[in-house]
């Protein structure tokens, strides 16, 4: 027995007698493509080919297709090919492959590159259509299960509302303090590094104070959250949506906004507004620290420094948004998670999307907010 | 001695598998012949697809040996493919990838050879079990429970192992599919002469396909040879199993 492939090619007058030899298995499969396109010159030079398989000591699909592809070639052009010697154990096999790839597929055309970018943008325009679609139906929704819920109180998912806030809130409580008491160090320490070459260390305090409580705790906060607690609203439904559980739901003639939904987002709602406070109380504590140890300032004079230069005016501008943007997470990552479809590819691409989206959201919905407190004097 | 390793695929002596202090198999000894087609029977949850992923290496085991075509095995699963393929239960399709490239996976994984080759030798796996060119491009997602299943045996057969496992072929498939594939695994099992192991519960499957089928219960095997010698079988469960009310009306059928 050969442990190696081999294929003789003998040619005798114009046919040519092809004999296989050893294991055409698909173990030897480089060995056995190189034989086969060494022969394809003889095979479409001689008006007749005879494949004598006595000499195959074993066979699988790969070798009989490569063999019943030559015998192709040879009669593709009109020619003769025939196969002798086909031991007993191979003619099932070598007869199965005859049926085989008989219908040639339609080659896929290329498309247009251009047009395939045009088309991309035209779907992007009409997806973002469909995405403006999707929030304002959901948000909708929401308000809708709201009502339902106002008008029969026993009707609100306690349990689940209680267990979200445990899992989005308490539960998120000592990453946002670590994060954000490190943003509030960092902002101290750039502001008493560069604000000590005109000598105007003092306004440090006002720059920690105001950027903290107006812009960066909550933002910082809410970025968090949209990426620890909106991936995990997004794929939590999606894996439900996928293992039919929501479907499962409305069969029950239970309204899944209510149910699984109206609880998260509520919970948001009520969690970021709080973790953007201890945030921002952590910030200031963070930039007191090193007032402190770098900037040589004593604690009770940032105390009575933070005191002068900030208002509760400034607390409300921070606050006020948390609810919004808790409810712009909210509402993207449960209508990203209710978007994918049965692959696991489509899961996380959702997940990607839902926490992506947020974010955007999120800054942008903090850029329209410091237009309009600007405007109203805030 | 020496004859029975030559004529056994599989060989599993006293093999021993538990989940902390519950065990699962308790010294359990069984042989897959050489070209048959081995049925496994038994409780739900009582230990078949234990056996099967142990054969396979999925699940590391306590006690003695398995041998696969006379080679024993290793906890390790490298090369794992050329020796058996697997039909998992609900198809294990990998969902990011085409019917073509599924095919293609162990293929391309294993072997060096041309695309254009390799295009043909997917197609040919899907034409041999029953589907057409046409959906190779669709994604396991777009697929019925008979084709993925179809697809997943392609997968499965894409190296020509030797071995064959199927893990409940035929659940979810309606009687019409369910008939068809066991004539597709009797064809391709004479066509590419496998030692076919499967899981089931099919008793039609059972009766037509399976030149022997094991029960399994009580974590061993407590029967085991043609489906006319198990029906004769004394052991408690086996007769419930067989003689149960189900199975009565089946046999009494097909009479």
């Amino acid at each position: 027995m050969n442990s190696e492939p081999l294929l003789l090619a003998t040619p005798s007058g114009d046919v040519l007698k092809l004999r296989p030899e050893g294991p055409w298995t698909a173990a030897n499969v480089s060995v056995l493509e190189t034989l086969s396109r060494s022969v394809g010159a003889d095979v479409d030079r001689s008006s007749a080919v005879t494949l004598d398989m006595s000499g195959v000591s074993a066979l699988d699909t790969l070798g009989a297709w490569i063999l019943e592809k030559l015998s192709r070639r040879a009669a593709s052009s009109g020619r003769s090919a025939e196969f002798v010697g086909v031991a007993d154990h191979f003619s099932g096999l070598m007869a199965e492959v005859r049926q085989v790839n008989r219908r040639t597929p339609t080659p896929a055309t290329a498309p247009n590159p251009v047009l395939l970018r045009l088309g991309d943008l035209g779907k992007a325009t009409v997806g973002a259509r469909e995405d403006v679609t999707i929030f304002l139906q959901m948000l909708g929704a929401l308000f809708v299960a709201l009502i339902g819920v106002l008008r029969r109180p026993r009707s609100l998912r306690l349990t689940s509302l209680v267990y979200q806030l445990y899992r989005i809130g308490w539960q998120a409580i000592p990453i946002v303090v670590l994060i954000t008491f490190l943003i509030g160090a960092i902002i101290a320490q750039q502001g008493f590094f560069h604000f000590r070459r005109f000598g105007a260390e003092s306004y440090t305090v006002d720059m920690v104070g105001i950027l903290v409580l107006r812009e960066l705790g909550v933002l910082i906060v809410a970025i968090m959250v949209a990426g620890r607690s909106g991936s995990a609203y997004t794929a939590e439904l999606g894996s439900m949506k996928m293992r039919e559980e929501i479907d499962a739901l409305s069969t029950m003639g239970l309204d899944p906004v209510h149910v699984l939904i109206l609880p998260r987002v509520a919970a948001l709602v009520i969690a970021l507004p709080i973790l953007a406070f201890i945030g921002a109380v952590a910030a200031l504590y963070g930039g007191g620290l090193v007032a402190q140890f770098y900037g040589g300032m004593a604690p009770a004079i940032y105390i009575a420094r933070l005191h002068e230069a900030i208002s509760v005016t400034h607390f409300e501008v921070g606050i006020l948004k948390a609810p919004f943007m808790a409810l712009v997470i909210g509402i993207v990552a449960c209508s990203e998670g209710l978007r994918v479809k049965g692959s696991a590819e489509s899961l996380g691409r959702q997940t990607t999307t839902s926490v992506v989206k947020s974010i955007f959201l999120v800054i942008v919905l903090d850029g329209l907010f410091a237009i309009f407190f600007a405007s109203i004097g805030m | 001695m020496d004859e029975s390793q030559e004529v056994s695929a599989i060989r599993v002596r006293d093999l021993v598998v538990g989940f902390g202090r519950q065990t699962v198999l308790d010294h359990l000894s069984l042989d897959v012949r050489r070209g048959e087609i081995l049925g496994l029977v038994g409780a739900s949850g009582g230990g078949k697809s234990v056996l099967m992923r142990t054969i396979i290496g999925l699940i590391p085991r306590q006690g003695r040996s398995i041998e696969v075509m006379g080679q024993p095995i290793g906890g390790r699963t490298e090369g794992a493919a050329t020796t058996w393929g697997i039909l998992f239960q609900q198809g294990a399709l990998f969902s990011s990838l085409t019917v073509r490239q599924n095919v293609q996976f162990p293929l391309r994984e294993n072997l060096v050879l041309s695309q254009e080759l390799m295009d043909e030798i997917a197609i040919a796996k899907l034409e041999m079990v029953g589907l057409r060119a046409q959906d190779a491009d669709k994604y396991p997602s777009e697929l019925s429970g008979g084709m993925t299943k179809r697809v997943s045996l392609a997968r499965a057969l894409a190296l020509d192992p030797p071995i064959l496992f199927l893990d409940e072929p035929t659940s979810g498939l309606d009687p019409i599919a369910a008939g068809d594939f066991d004539a597709l695994i009797r064809t391709l099992q004479k066509t590419l002469g496998l030692t076919v192991f499967m899981v089931t519960h099919d008793l039609a499957s059972l009766t037509t396909v399976c030149d022997r089928v094991a029960a399994l219960a009580d974590g061993k095997i407590v029967a085991i040879g043609p489906m006319r010698e198990l029906l004769q079988s004394e052991h408690p469960w086996v007769r419930a199993y067989f003689h149960g009310k189900r199975s009565q009306m089946l046999q009494h059928q097909m009479r």
